[in-house]
C-alpha cells in the first residue's frame, strides 16, 4: 500500500541500550555445534557481541529511563506530548497498555492518546507511519514514538538460530509537525499467512504458559527451545525479505523519480549480514549507504534497530547536516515496510545506556 | 582441479562428516542445514568470485552437486 505524507519531520532521536554486553564467544558453549562452524557462522552473519538486559529489566524501563534523560536535559518538553506510541512485543502486561503506564509514570497531561502497536522487525516504519497519521490531526502537533522490546528472556539459550543475533534496545523518536512542504512517502505490506513464520507459540491465550510448554525439545538442526521461546523459520524469512523487499524499495524510488545512487543512507532494519548484503546487491545499493554494523554492535532488537542504525552511524552530524533517507522493515507478522524521508538538523541524535 | 571437484571440497571442509560424492539430496539427507547453505555460499562466492543472488538462496539450488554447477554457471562462474 503506497502511502504520502506532508509537512511532518523527525526531530530527535535517542537509543537506550543495556549496558551488559555479551560477546558471541561466550555463549558458543551453549550451542550444540562444532566450535568451527560456529565461528564460520560469525563471520558470515555478523555476529560479535549483543547487548542484553539485566534481568527484570522491562522494555518500559528502558523507555522511561530515556524520556526522562530527555526531560531532564531540557530536550523534551513533557507537556508538549500529543501522543506516546509504544511500539513492542514485550509489553510490561497484556493490559493495561505499557503506554499509559508510561504516561502515568510521568504524570503527562490527560489531553493526549496512548497507543500500544504490537510490530517487531518494520515497528519503526509502522511507527512512524501512525505517528504521521495521527500528526494530520489539528489538536496533535508532537508524538513521541517508543520503540522497544526486551526479547533476550523469550530467546532460548541453546537456540543458535536465534540467540546470537539477539538484542535488548529501545528508541525514543520524536515526530513533529512542520510546514517544510516536504512530502515523505511510504509503503507498507502485511501478509498474515505467513505470522507464524515467527513466533512465541506459548504464553498467551491460545496456548498459556505451563510447565510442560517450559521444557525444551531439539529440532533437527540441533538448537533447543521450548513453546515458551521465540522461533523462528529462518528460510522463510530470508526468501520472503529477498523476494518483497528490493521490488517494494524500486517502487518507492519509482514514486518518488529517484535513482538508488540519489539516497544518501539506506537505514535498513538488521536481522544479520549476510541478509542485508543481498539485499543491497538485489537493489544495487553500494555497501557504504546501506549500514550492516548494528546486529554486530549490538544485536538486532526488532523495530530499535532502524533508529540504532541511524543514531550510532551519523550521530551528532545528524544535528548539522540533512540527508535524504531511506528506512525499511521486514519480519514478524509478517509485515515490510519503508519510508523515504529527508532527516536533519535533529535537536538530539544520540545513543544512551541504561 | 574440476569445478565439481572444487564443489565437493568446499562441502567437504563445511560438513566433514559427510560424503559430498555421492548421489543424495544433501538437504533431505540432513546433510547441509540453512546455516550450512549460508556459509556455502559465502565460501563458493569467495572461490569462484561471483555474486548469488538473495532470490537464489533456497535449499533446492544446493541440493545436489548438478545444481550447484547449474546455480554457479548461472550467475557467471567458469
Amino acid at each position: 500500500m503506497d502511502l504520502k505524507f506532508r509537512n511532518k519531520r523527525i526531530s530527535g532521536i535517542l537509543t537506550v541500550l543495556p549496558k551488559r554486553i555479551v560477546p558471541f564467544e561466550e555463549e558458543m558453549g551453549d550451542y550444540n555445534f562444532p566450535e568451527k562452524k560456529s565461528l564460520r557462522l560469525k563471520k558470515v552473519m555478523g555476529y560479535n557481541t549483543h547487548r542484553i538486559a539485566a534481568e527484570g529489566q522491562c522494555s518500559s524501563d528502558f523507555c522511561i529511563h530515556g524520556l526522562q534523560y530527555l526531560f531532564d536535559r531540557s530536550l523534551l518538553d513533557k507537556d508538549s506530548i500529543d501522543a506516546l506510541l509504544f511500539v513492542s512485543q514485550s509489553p510490561d502486561y497484556y493490559l493495561p497498555p505499557t503506554s499509559n503506564l508510561i504516561q502515568g509514570h510521568f504524570g503527562l497531561k490527560h489531553d493526549m492518546i496512548c497507543l500500544d502497536i504490537n510490530q517487531g522487525c518494520a515497528g519503526f516504519e509502522i511507527g512512524l507511519i501512525q505517528a504521521f497519521m495521527l500528526l494530520e490531526q489539528e489538536s496533535i502537533n508532537r508524538v513521541v514514538l517508543l520503540n522497544a522490546d526486551v526479547l533476550s528472556p523469550k530467546v532460548s539459550k541453546h537456540d543458535r538460530n536465534s540467540r546470537p543475533l539477539m538484542g535488548d534496545a529501545a528508541s525514543i523518536t520524536i515526530v513533529d509537525s512542520c510546514d517544510n512542504g516536504e512530502d515523505i512517502l511510504c509503503s507498507v505490506n502485511m501478509d498474515g499467512t505467513g505470522a507464524k513464520a515467527i513466533m512465541i507459540p506459548a504464553g498467551g491465550f491460545r496456548i498459556p504458559s505451563t510447565p510442560e510448554t517450559a521444557i525444551e525439545q531439539e529440532d533437527v538442526a540441533g538448537n533447543s527451545r521450548s513453546l515458551n521461546n521465540l522461533v523462528m523459520q529462518g528460510d522463510d524469512v530470508f526468501n520472503f525479505a529477498q523476494r518483497e523487499v528490493p521490488p517494494m524499495i524500486l517502487h518507492l524510488l519509482e514514486r518518488a523519480n529517484l535513482s538508488a545512487n540519489d539516497i544518501d543512507w539506506y537505514m535498513f532494519h538488521q536481522p544479520n549480514k549476510f541478509m542485508l548484503n543481498k539485499l543491497a546487491d538485489a537493489i544495487g545499493i553500494p555497501y557504504e549507504k546501506m549500514p550492516s554494523n548494528i546486529v554486530e554492535n549490538f544485536g538486532n532488537a526488532s523495530g530499535v534497530t532502524v533508529p540504532t542504525c541511524i543514531t550510532y552511524n551519523l550521530g551528532e552530524k545528524l544535528t548539522e547536516h540533512t540527508y535524504k533517507m531511506c528506512m525499511a522493515g521486514f519480519g514478524v507478522g509478517l509485515t515490510w515496510s519503508s519510508i523515504l524521508i529527508n532527516v536533519g538538523k535533529l535537536n538530539f541524535n544520540r545513543i544512551i545506556d541504561f | 582441479m574440476t569445478m565439481k571437484e572444487k564443489i565437493v571440497d568446499i562441502l567437504t571442509e563445511l560438513r566433514p562428516e559427510f560424503d559430498f560424492s555421492e548421489d543424495v539430496d544433501f538437504i533431505e539427507e540432513g546433510m547441509l542445514d540453512s546455516f550450512d547453505v549460508v556459509s556455502l555460499v559465502d565460501e563458493l562466492e569467495a572461490q569462484f568470485n561471483i555474486k548469488i543472488s538473495g532470490v537464489d538462496v533456497i535449499p533446492e539450488n544446493f541440493s545436489t552437486i548438478d545444481n550447484i554447477i547449474h546455480l554457479l554457471k548461472k550467475n557467471g562462474a567458469e
